[in-house]
């Protein structure tokens, strides 16, 4: 079968790949770029492990075909990381023991970042919306909802 | 329609490990060159954090830095045995094995250094910061590290221990019945508050407090995300999980996460919790095992509550509205069992 060309940024990275036709994004990602920091949960689209922003909005990438993502910004965990310093969510989930298994955790930090991109100073009913479509087992969400308020308010400069 | 308010209790006592055949568990530990300390383990880390508290056992047993000690769980084909991460059993079972492993290898580091101060094992201590010294003179000492070079380099000698941790198999006793399958009990108590719609059937948790007794809470933190996770998931299987659902026929058994109901973090409630110290006398600094207890008394609490709210009594989990209404529609209406004061 022909491969497809597709071209994307992945984390301030060009990335050019082929990908097979019908192909998803998660597994482009995973396999063909090998960015292993986006999780293949379900595969369906129904738990939100794999959640990357495209053009800065979250998407389930395993719904997500690679080809239309050419000539687009995406953006996975793999990502938040500047060097040596963690994203401020990254430290609030690590304080905050917003982990157990931590499966979740790649999709819930990039949808908290979506959110917080577009909402700086979030209420707790806005994180909750913002990662109603990611599943966790582990922490009873509780954790995981404190550790985006921690983070939204340490961006903002705000004592926490 | 009327929105009832119910509050349920429930208390449990949960035995830790399955004691019928003995459920070993094994543990090794070496050191590292460079004064570093490896514990083997195959007991897995599911995320609950038998790193953290195996390392930590590891750790104050050794008599040296946290920092200084590693955890491998890698692989049940090449470490020493165990018999797995289920019924609450790592930190009791492993813990204990990794105390008897560690406790041999600070004997022979002791040894080690004693060869090189030239004093009597007996007479050295550890200063937990990475240090052995003579008891009442903290300058006569020697360095883990530089202990652990001596034994590699020197004195020939491995810094190592082995440990295993089996309870002797409980038999019953053929005249009375008699037996003990359980060494190490855990204790919770856990009060529910919740709200029943009686045209829907639909039961909304409120509030849980709780109070959990797990022996000591070797790291809080952990402790404390365990038992609300896990007390959450009680919830959810109280209320919404099944494979098995009440419709004749399992042809419409949920088959995925759109079809197997969970609650979301729109549904988390306040749950207030207190974590009760009693250390247990056969476990690892007096820990027990908060596993799967934390879900256990949520189940009772949340059934009791709901009979509280509107008099009906679920038998058979979850408890779904449609139970509830049948319930309500059996008894001619709801029967609210009188306001929780």
């Amino acid at each position: 079968m022909a491969k497809t060309p597709v071209t994307f940024t992945l984390n301030d990275m060009e990335t050019a790949l082929f990908v097979d036709p019908g192909a998803n994004l998660n597994d482009v990602l995973r396999r063909g770029a090998g960015d292993l920091t986006t999780k293949n949960g379900c595969g369906q689209g129904t738990c939100g492990a794999c959640t990357v922003l495209i053009d800065g909005v979250p998407h389930l990438s395993c719904l997500t075909l690679a080809e239309s993502t050419e000539g687009r910004r995406i953006d996975t965990t793999g990502g938040l990381a500047g060097g040596p310093e963690l994203h401020p969510l990254q430290t609030a989930f690590m304080e905050g023991f917003a982990a157990q298994c931590g499966f979740c955790t790649a999709g819930m930090l990039m949808a908290a970042k979506a959110l917080l991109d577009k909402t700086p100073n979030p209420t707790r009913e806005d994180v909750v919306e913002a990662i109603s479509g990611n599943l966790c087992r582990c922490t009873g969400y509780e954790p995981i909802i404190d550790a985006i308020l921690t983070a939204a308010a340490r961006m903002q400069g705000r004592a926490v | 329609m009327t929105i009832h308010k119910g509050r349920g209790f429930a208390c449990i006592n949960y035995p830790i490990g399955m004691n019928l055949g003995g459920d070993p568990s094994q543990a090794l530990v070496h050191s590292t060159p460079d004064g570093k300390f490896m514990v083997a383990l195959s007991s897995i880390d599911l995320g609950q954090g038998m790193k953290s508290v195996t390392r930590q056992i590891a750790s104050e047993t050794l008599g040296v830095p946290v920092e200084d000690v590693y955890v491998d769980t890698a692989d049940s084909d090449t470490g020493p045995h165990c018999m797995g991460s289920f019924a609450s059993r790592g930190t009791h079972r492993v813990g204990n094995a990794v105390i008897r492993a560690a406790a041999e290898a600070r004997k022979q580091m002791l040894d080690a250094a004693a060869e090189e101060l030239e004093v009597n094992a007996t007479d050295l201590e550890t200063d937990g910061a990475g240090s052995i010294h003579v008891k009442g003179a903290p300058s006569r000492s020697i360095t883990v590290a530089d202990t652990a070079i001596a034994a590699q380099f020197k004195q020939g000698r491995t810094l190592s221990g082995r440990g295993i941790f089996l309870i002797p198999p409980s038999d019953v006793d053929g005249e009375t019945g008699e037996m003990t399958p359980v060494t190490c009990f855990a204790h919770a108590a856990l009060v529910v508050d919740l709200e029943v719609d009686d045209e829907t059937g639909e039961v909304e948790v409120k509030e849980i407090n709780s109070a959990y007794e797990v022996g000591r809470a070797l790291n809080p933190k952990l402790v404390e995300q365990q038992l609300i996770g896990g007390a959450w998931m009680g919830v959810s299987h109280a209320l919404y999980e099944t494979t098995e659902p009440t419709y004749p026929e399992r042809d419409h058994r949920p088959v995925d996460f759109n079809t197997y109901l969970m609650p979301g973090p729109a549904e988390v409630v306040p749950h207030n919790l207190a974590i009760l110290e009693r250390p247990a006398e056969d476990a690892p600094y007096g820990g027990k095992g908060p596993g799967e207890m934390c879900a256990n008394p949520v189940l009772p609490a949340v059934a009791n509550a709901v009979y509280n709210a509107v008099g009906v009594r679920c038998d058979r989990l979850p408890i779904t509205p449609e139970k509830v209404l049948r319930g309500i529609r059996e008894n001619g209406g709801a029967r609210p069992q009188g306001t929780p004061s």
